[in-house]
């Protein structure tokens, strides 16, 4: 290795050294692998729907389909190479919320059957739950509100 | 494959460029903030559920289709929706049967699924 001479020589040294922010590559691995899961949704729900489905039922079959891949593959430890890679793009879709059940449970499977795998589950599940289910009643009760007083101001 | 023919590519691409941006968001909030990966699925299904409510995200999901009801906003938005039709049916009840009506296909596959998929997991080996 050359000497480094000036202070410019050394900063490039340590330009060259120093990772590159990877916000880029995660953001756009993120991107496709996100984009597949949502289109094997996609293609799920056209299948459902070409053979007479109604869209709730349809939409709840690919909950159903991806959770059940998701819960599996990462029993398998398959998912967790998935996430490494992806990042979000295996998060924030509905795998996600799958992955984040297995893989406490998995955990604490040690502490037994019941307590281990039945209560550690939902570790992450449970928040998501308390705020997604409380937030939709309020979003309920809002909009009886407001319709009730809509109609009585006519 | 007859279903092959009924495939729109055009709503596949925009699905998946939607779920993809979504996704990115989720990518930068864990790139940029200190949130934790628990605490992002809680906000992205609080926000669906807010976005639901407020009768915006529909037009995303008539937009994206799956792109925007596969990842946890759509969740959400599922919750919600459910909340304002059940209220629209039952009334004041319907606030609390709605939204968990709505999702219960998910959530009973997540907890049956989850389950079994623990209990035959092997746990992890350490090599290192």
């Amino acid at each position: 290795m050359k000497p480094l001479d000036s202070k410019k020589d050394y900063q490039d040294y340590v330009n060259k050294k120093s990772p590159n922010s990877p916000i880029l590559k995660n953001c756009f691995n993120a991107f496709w692998v996100g984009g597949l899961i949502c289109s094997i949704g996609q293609i799920i729900m056209e299948v459902c729907k070409s053979r007479g489905l109604t869209q709730e039922i349809s939409g709840t079959i690919v909950s159903i389909i991806l959770i059940a891949i998701s819960a599996f593959l990462t029993g398998l430890n398959i998912f967790n190479k998935i996430g490494k890679f992806a990042g979000a793009g295996s998060l924030v879709p509905i795998t996600g919320f799958a992955n984040s059940i297995v893989s406490p449970a998995m955990e604490y499977k040690s502490e037994g059957y019941v307590m281990g795998v039945g209560g550690k589950m939902f570790t992450v599940a449970g928040p998501v739950l308390v705020f997604g289910i409380s937030t939709s009643i309020i979003v309920g009760l809002v909009y009886l509100i407001f319709n009730t007083q809509a109609i009585t101001l006519i | 494959m007859d279903w092959l023919q009924n495939i729109s590519w055009m709503a596949l691409l925009k699905c998946f460029i939607a779920g993809g941006l979504i996704c990115v968001i989720g990518q930068i909030l864990i790139d940029k903030t200190k949130l934790t990966p628990a605490r992002i699925l809680v906000v992205f299904v609080t926000t669906g559920a807010i976005l639901g409510g407020l009768g915006i995200y529909k037009y995303l999901v008539d937009f994206a289709g799956a792109g925007a009801t596969v990842p946890l906003t759509g969740f959400g938005y599922n919750l919600a929706k459910g909340a304002i039709q059940a209220v629209q049916e039952h009334g004041i009840i319907g606030a609390f049967t709605g939204g968990v009506t709505a999702s219960a296909g998910g959530i009973a596959a997540a907890v049956f699924f989850g389950y079994i998929a623990s209990l035959i997991s092997k746990p992890k080996m350490k090599k290192e």
